[in-house]
């Protein structure tokens, strides 16, 4: 069968890259916005009597980061082993086994912790957030929020870029002490060295500014997770089909997103 | 329950001019005007797609329209700076179809939501005042269970609590007895005009249900694609010579003569003057 490719094909596969890219560029609009609109609550929703509830921030942070403190530490381990029997296999072409207490640190603190944790809560809480806010944007209870005069925004979207912001961070720190503790165990066992002399080369690898780095760029993913899980939730049109495509939606552009703003990050901040 | 008519004239609380609404390229209501007058039951009828709804969301400030006006308790809603909308939702209550009740709270919670948003009030004050309005639509005792755990009726009351909460000055329901059985649909009747009667509430009801609306219209409004075909008292309507209306109030669809080789062109998508293989 020979498919012919008529003008009217192109045309048309122009028209949707068209589409898709004009969509794309107004939710990245639609995301500052509503990250403005999140910080304006912030500053000025007690003025306006209309705070942020501290207990919907907690119930947040508890979601999004203490309930994911087990996966996190198995990941951040198994991350830890994995990069401590790659980086011994590796050393040993040149006989410098020893030295794989600096690959790890580095690569722990700067890079596989912040990106690892900022993974698993995509899939977990950025889901979660889509689907919540999918589901009741279906069920009309954010239009019930906004003919109560109850700012969505302010009583759905602030809590949860808070929780994110705050709690992404947290478990990036977590994560780091498992995966670097984890990788001593296996370097301890393999090379025989003691869990007190690999954390004291830990020590002096490690700078102020890595372990900034990696907590940094980790702010930074929380506020993307947020921000794209709020966008699919709150464009969730069609029923529960609806609220599952756009979940998914959500996880893939959040770790889309985390992935290449890693990048970036990397290259303004380490070159 | 039988009513004498209202004794006009009343102040007018909400009214809608010339609104003109798109939902992308189709226009939805083309050219609206609607009145609705202090302490009346004013049902908004019409077949699927005629644009009750969307005449409803309007009044909620829930949409952009095109063109138009539409004042409510002397509010321009379309002009209205956010704080003049914030303070005007205060004095309005919307019962949703599916009660819109969140997953997340027990009966109580949601209701004294509102409250806890607006009013310093001690919790224990807002709880009593949630129960009262509870009280109100007979729900007693269901404060502690979650919505998932009620019946169809029981949230269409929850939500009828939550939208009194805040004592309104006007109720919106929209299909406030569709998908219940008869015995609860004329309960919730009754309890759109005790709500009436005793509280002198302006209240706007948006329904399908023929026997409902003639129940409780003080004066009924038909909208027929996008255009308010009457407005009027149940006896108005009930003797209205026009065609349509007398179709929509026995349940007869529309006599649309069919052209069969306009129906096949469309089918084949075929919108050309030539001739056809």
């Amino acid at each position: 069968m020979t498919i012919v490719t008529t003008p009217n094909a192109a045309v048309r596969f122009l028209e949707r890259v068209g589409r898709v890219s004009v969509r794309g560029v107004a939710e990245i609009g639609e995301g500052a916005g509503l990250l403005a609109q999140s910080v304006y609550w912030m500053i000025m929703g007690p003025a306006q009597r209309q705070p942020v509830r501290p207990q919907a921030v907690f119930a947040q942070m508890m979601e999004i980061g203490i309930r994911a403190v087990p996966i996190v530490g198995v990941m951040a381990a198994t991350v830890g082993i994995m990069l401590a029997i790659q980086g011994i296999y590796t050393l040993r072409v040149f006989g410098a086994e020893s030295r794989v207490t600096i690959g790890i640190a580095l690569s722990v603190t700067r890079e596989f912790a912040p990106l690892i944790t900022a993974i698993l809560v995509a899939g977990r809480s950025g889901s979660a957030l889509a689907a919540r806010l999918g589901t009741m944007e279906i069920n009309q209870e954010i239009d019930a929020l906004k003919v109560m005069g109850i700012n969505p925004v302010r009583f759905l979207v602030v809590p949860a870029v808070l929780g994110c912001l705050v709690m992404v961070p947290s478990l990036t720190v977590f994560s780091d002490i498992v995966g670097l503790w984890a990788a001593g165990v296996y370097v301890g066992a393999e090379l025989g060295m003691s869990m007190a002399a690999y954390v004291d080369e830990t020590i002096q690898v490690l700078t102020e500014h890595d372990i900034l780095h990696g907590i940094g760029k980790s702010a930074i993913f929380g506020v993307l997770i947020a921000v794209i899980g709020v966008i699919n939730g709150l464009s969730v049109t069609g029923g529960a089909e609806g609220v599952g495509r756009y979940t998914t939606r959500a996880v893939v552009q959040s770790i889309a997103a985390i992935v290449i703003t890693d990048m970036l990050f990397v290259f303004a901040v380490t070159r | 329950m039988s009513r004498s008519p209202l004794p006009p004239p009343r102040d007018t609380v909400i009214k809608v001019k010339n609104l003109v609404s798109h939902y992308g390229p189709r226009m939805i209501l083309k050219g609206l005007d609607l009145e609705v007058y202090q302490g009346e039951i004013m049902v908004i009828m019409g077949g699927s797609g005629s644009g009750k709804s969307t005449l409803l969301r309007h009044m909620l400030a829930l949409e952009t329209m095109t063109s138009g006006t539409i004042s409510i308790l002397g509010v321009k809603i379309d002009r209205a700076s956010p704080r003049e909308l914030a303070a005007l939702r205060k004095k309005l209550g919307v019962a949703f179809q599916g009660g819109a009740l969140f997953s997340s709270m027990n009966v109580v919670q949601n209701i004294m939501l509102p409250l806890v948003e607006h009013y310093d009030l001690d919790p224990k004050t807002m709880a009593i005042m949630a129960r009262l309005k509870l009280e109100v639509v007979g729900l007693a005792g269901f404060e502690a269970l979650m919505p998932a755990e009620l019946s169809g009726g029981m949230i269409k009351r929850a939500a009828f609590a939550r939208a009194l909460v805040m004592d309104p000055k006007i109720l919106f329901c929209d299909e406030p007895s569709a998908g219940l059985d008869p015995a609860v649909a004329s309960a919730i009747d009754d309890l759109i005009l005790q709500l009436r009667d005793a509280l002198d509430m302006t209240i706007v009801v948006v329904t399908h249900e023929l026997e409902s609306a003639f129940k409780i219209a003080d004066r009924i409004a038909v909208l027929d694609q996008g255009r308010i075909l009457f407005v009027g008292t149940v006896n108005e309507l009930r003797s209205h010579p026009s065609e349509r209306i007398q179709n929509l109030l026995n349940r007869r669809p529309e006599d649309d003569t069919i052209d069969p080789d306009d129906y096949l062109r469309r089918l084949t998508g075929d919108h050309g003057t030539g001739a056809r293989v």
